[in-house]
Order: C-alpha cells, then sequence, then structure tokens
C-alpha cells in the first residue's frame, strides 16, 4: 500500500498545504455544483488560484518594505524581544510537522463542511492562509503533546479541533458582523475574532453618542485621501520618514546599516521614502489579489452552498469588511499599534520580570490587519471613540496573547517567532496547556474536552442569540442615522438659502 | 458586453453587486462579463467597458469617464440592481 501513501502525502504537501490550489479547488467545486461549463470551471478555478497567489506576491512586497523599518524602530527605541509572524513560525515548523498539519488540514476542510450541514452554526470558512496556520499550530502542539508515534491521534484530534474553531468564531462574532455589514450576507472567517468582538464591545461601552468615522468630513482638499492608494502610501511615508529622521539623530551613520543600500544621509532618507511607497506598492497588490480571487470565490461558494450545506455563510478574510469603515481602518491600526506599545511597556516594566514573558514587539502587518478590522467594528458600535478604543483593547491582547502563547511553545522547544493574532493566542496556550499532561489519554480528552465546550457555547450562542436577531450597538445606530438626517437637511436648507439669495 | 462593478476598495460592496448583476443579466437572459473594481482602477478599467455600476458617493471621484455610469442605492437589493441595468443598457 505504499502508493497509497504517496499519493496521500503528495496531494496533502503539494496540493491540499497550498492556500492557493485549496482555493482554486474549492471554486471548482462550486462552479461544478452550479452545472457551469468545463470552460468556466477551469477559468474561474485558474483565476481564483491566481489571485490567490497575486495576494501572496502583495504580501511579500508588503513583508519586504516592513523589515527595514522593523531593524530601526528596534535600534532607536532599544526595544529587543519576538516580532510575531504567521508566516515565519509557520515555515519554521513546516518541515518537523508539514506532514501532519496537512492530515489536520484535508479532514478539518471536510468536518467542519458536515458541523455546519448537521448543527445550527452554518458557517464555512474560506480564509485559506488562517486554515493553514491553524492547522500548524496544531500539529506543532498535538505532535509534541502525544509523541510521534501517535501520529493519527494528533491527526483526529487536531482536525476536529481545527473544524471547531472555523464554525464557532465566524458565530461568535456574527452579531457585530450584521451591525457592521448592514446585512446578513457574509460572516467573518479570520483568527483575530477576539479582538474584533473585544473591539465591538468597547466601542458599545464608551461611544453611544460618538459620531461615525465615516462622517468625518476631510476639507475638499484632502478629498484625494479617499483613494486607499494614497493615503495608504502617503501613511506609510510618513511613518517611515518620522524613524529614519529619528534614527539619524539617535544613531548617527549608525542608522544606515537598517536602510540597505545607504552610503550617507541623503540616500538613507531617500531609500526611507521608497520603503514607505513601496509598502502602498504591496498593499495595492494585496488588493488586486482579494479582488481577483473573491470574485470567482464568492459566486462559487454560492454553489457549495446551495448544493452541499444549504443556507450557509461564507466566514471570509478581515479585509472584507474595510470597505464598511474606511477611516475606521487608519484609525484602527494606529490606535492597535498604540496598544501593542502600551503592552509592551507593561510587559518590560512587570509581566516579562515577573513570569518571564517575552517582550512581543508590535509587528505592523497584524496591526494594520486586525487593527484595521477592529477599527471596523468599534466604530460600528461606538463612532469614532468607538474606533480609537476598539484599536487600542486590540493592541492589547494581540500583545499579550502572543506572549503567552510563546511561552508555551517556547516550553515544548519552537522560539524565534509565534503566532501573532488574537485566536491562535488563547486558543494555543490552552490546547497546548492541556496535552502537556503526562498521560497522553488524559491530553487528547482534555483537548477534544475544550473542542467539545466550544461547540455547544456556539450552538447555544447561535440559536439564542444569533438566530435570534440580537444585534449590538442599536443606540449608537440610532446616534449616527439622526446625526446623518441632521447633516442632509442642513443641507438642503443650505441649498434652498443660496436660491433664494441667487433669486 | 463588459460590465464594472465599483466600491471604494473592490473587494467588499462590488462583489456583492457584481453577483447581483451577474443574476440580473441572467434572469434577462443576457451574456456578460462583470467585474469588481476599487475607485483608483475604475477609471483605467472603464475605457473597455460599456457600463459603470456605482454608488451615489463615488460618482464624484470616478470624474469625466466617457462611458456610461449608473447609480446604484443598494446594492444588495436585486430588484433595483435589474431595474437599473435595464436603464443602463436601454432595454
Amino acid at each position: 500500500m505504499d502508493w497509497l501513501v504517496v499519493v496521500l502525502d503528495f496531494i496533502g504537501k503539494q496540493i491540499l498545504n497550498v492556500p492557493a490550489y485549496l482555493v482554486g479547488i474549492i471554486v471548482a467545486i462550486g462552479l461544478i455544483a452550479l452545472k457551469k461549463s468545463a470552460g468556466q470551471v477551469i477559468g474561474g478555478a485558474l483565476k481564483a488560484t491566481l489571485g490567490f497567489l497575486i495576494l501572496n506576491a502583495g504580501a511579500g512586497v508588503v513583508v519586504a518594505a516592513l523589515d527595514p523599518l522593523g531593524g530601526l524602530v528596534l535600534a532607536v527605541t532599544g526595544a529587543e524581544g519576538v516580532v510575531p509572524t504567521n508566516e515565519v513560525i509557520t515555515a519554521m515548523a513546516a518541515d518537523q510537522f508539514g506532514a501532519a498539519s496537512a492530515y489536520i488540514l484535508a479532514i478539518g476542510f471536510v468536518l467542519m463542511l458536515v458541523i455546519a450541514r448537521f448543527t445550527p452554526l452554518s458557517y464555512v470558512f474560506l480564509t485559506g492562509h488562517h486554515m493553514v496556520f491553524m492547522a500548524m499550530m496544531l500539529a506543532v502542539l498535538l505532535s509534541i503533546g502525544f509523541g510521534d508515534q501517535n501520529l493519527w491521534l494528533t491527526v483526529l484530534v487536531g482536525a476536529f479541533l481545527l473544524a471547531v474553531m472555523m464554525v464557532v468564531m465566524p458565530a461568535f462574532a456574527h452579531p457585530w458582523t450584521k451591525r457592521v455589514t448592514g446585512n446578513d450576507t457574509v460572516a467573518i472567517g479570520h483568527f483575530g475574532t477576539v479582538g474584533y468582538i473585544a473591539a465591538g464591545a468597547v466601542g458599545q461601552a464608551v461611544g453611544k453618542h460618538s459620531k461615525s468615522t465615516e462622517d468625518i468630513k476631510f476639507p475638499k482638499g484632502l478629498s484625494f485621501l479617499r483613494d486607499s492608494m494614497v493615503a495608504t502610501a502617503l501613511s506609510m511615508v510618513l511613518i517611515y520618514l518620522v524613524f529614519a529622521i529619528w534614527g539619524l539623530i539617535a544613531l548617527g551613520p549608525d542608522a544606515y546599516q537598517y536602510m540597505p543600500g545607504s552610503e550617507d544621509g541623503g540616500a538613507f532618507i531617500m531609500n526611507a521614502l521608497m520603503q514607505g511607497l513601496m509598502f502602498g506598492v504591496g498593499v495595492s497588490i494585496i488588493l488586486y489579489g482579494v479582488r481577483t480571487f473573491l470574485g470567482e470565490l464568492i459566486p462559487a461558494f454560492q454553489g457549495i452552498a446551495k448544493k452541499v450545506v444549504p443556507g450557509a455563510k461564507a466566514a471570509l478574510d478581515v479585509p472584507i469588511v474595510f470597505p464598511y469603515g474606511q477611516n475606521a481602518v487608519l484609525i484602527g491600526f494606529i490606535s492597535s499599534f498604540v496598544g501593542g506599545l502600551v503592552m509592551l511597556l507593561v510587559l518590560a516594566l512587570w509581566l516579562g520580570p515577573a513570569f518571564g514573558l517575552a517582550l512581543i514587539l508590535p509587528g505592523m502587518v497584524p496591526h494594520f490587519f486586525t487593527g484595521g478590522g477592529a477599527g471596523v467594528y468599534g466604530n460600528a458600535t461606538g463612532g469614532r471613540r468607538g474606533a480609537m478604543l476598539g484599536g487600542f483593547v486590540n493592541g492589547l491582547l494581540i500583545t499579550i496573547l502572543p506572549a503567552i502563547l510563546y511561552q508555551v511553545m517556547a516550553s515544548v522547544g519552537l522560539s524565534g517567532s509565534t503566532f501573532g493574532d488574537a485566536d491562535f493566542g488563547w486558543f494555543g496556550s490552552l490546547i497546548g496547556l492541556s496535552v502537556q499532561v503526562d498521560s497522553t489519554a488524559v491530553g487528547a480528552v482534555l483537548a477534544i474536552a475544550i473542542g467539545v465546550v466550544l461547540l455547544v457555547l456556539a450552538i447555544l450562542w447561535q440559536v439564542r442569540v444569533v438566530d435570534k436577531g440580537w444585534v449590538p450597538g442599536e443606540e449608537h445606530q440610532k446616534f449616527v442615522d439622526e446625526q446623518r438626517a441632521a447633516a442632509k437637511e442642513a443641507e438642503k436648507a443650505a441649498v434652498a438659502a443660496a436660491k433664494k439669495t441667487q433669486a | 458586453m463588459k460590465i464594472i462593478a465599483v466600491c471604494g476598495m473592490g473587494i467588499g460592496t462590488s462583489v456583492l453587486l457584481k453577483m447581483n448583476i451577474d443574476q440580473a443579466l441572467d434572469n434577462l437572459g443576457l451574456e456578460g462579463d462583470v467585474e469588481a473594481a476599487d475607485i483608483s482602477s475604475a477609471r483605467g478599467a472603464a475605457a473597455s467597458a460599456d457600463l459603470v455600476m456605482t454608488s451615489a458617493e463615488l460618482v464624484e471621484q470616478l470624474g469625466d469617464i466617457d462611458t456610461p455610469v449608473i447609480v446604484v442605492d443598494n446594492f444588495v437589493d436585486q430588484a433595483e440592481v435589474q431595474e437599473k441595468l435595464q436603464q443602463g443598457l436601454e432595454l
């Protein structure tokens, strides 16, 4: 039966381990379910795969542009520690745990469709890269907890936990997601969910009568900032230049090494400017990729939803909510970054020395994506104040949670980086601690029990809260609607007055 | 026939709009290629398209383009999308 193992191994490692192919396969299945022609199936699947690869290419450009900034910030602020990067930790673990994670991924995806089909939790999680990261984290923690000889126990428990996480997190976030989108068409499928729920709850608590970020009227001369390409590049150039100039003042010529290819101060500053622009380029490429593959994936998903899991909702990556609050994304990103710095300070001064936790440095990428998402959720329930404090709380969470997870992962021998998003932090710490008990059987039972508890809680939440139609932030929405109506009235009155004077 | 669906980022709402336009074309028995676009790339993409569909707030930012632009108030309202599409195609 060696050939079967080889084939399964090939499919697991070379096909199902590559998110781009996974997306292409899902699109193909969806289009086949929709009874499209062979040409449309091939075209759609290929376009989705290409879109995903474009996204990856853009992510590469963003990461390359952020890298020198990380070193420079480190040098001028003197902070040392770990920058949590999902891609890095996944790559580090792939050699040893890649096969286990591929099995977890493939079986977990099928199991998710089963749970979505037969429980009230009819969400289908489609964020390919987060599936891969979660499968890898579970493979690492369970393999070490259960030992290498228990591969199938690792795979089955891991697949169950992965499937559970993929349906329960969109369910928990769904009332807030409905407030953000204003309808019930998509769910959020991203393992930063705890941060978004926290932002939504904080927004509701602080921002009943805070104006929406989207009603911020930029002066006419600043309306060019509404173009996301322009705004992203400009803000990143400013951040880069601030740290470059700070670096020159604090370090003198020693700062040059942080911008490769800088021989003098002028080149150093211009390289910093170029890196800021390249960040904007990367984000534009990412958005183009997202657009290309979502344009194929979402319609195709409806094919699966209608046939395999009737009435299911697509749970999608966090940028899906960005268009609902473009100003909130920027505000959330900045305040999340500030939250990350504050928690870093707490780690450095208290938690680090007291409990031996690592210093978690703020990575721009997780702060941009999850902070931006938290800003949108905070704005939806609590306007400007909600976006600001929601982003801040998210920043605290994605610094303290990776610090705890790093501790757990380092204790099983994997150090250097860790997973950055909030849900990896709390879930990984829980699972990691429970499988580290001496008995494999007890560890497996504990891990499964955590999954079952989450599943039961989510089903109760779905039936008692989501399906009953509770949507948070009612009072804030009323306030925003009143504000907008008043603004419209005022505009009308102004136009009428202008007409009168003309006449 | 090529139709461009435009929103601010070209990710969320324009994909919804694209799906509804696809559905509307289907209902009308028409063949067409619908593409989602963001405000930055829409102007370029519009040059090769027959029709642009977007929201009221984004029309101004599109600026002067030769392609006819149709304003849709509610992207997820299938009936409105179909009605506006028919107007735009002068059916």
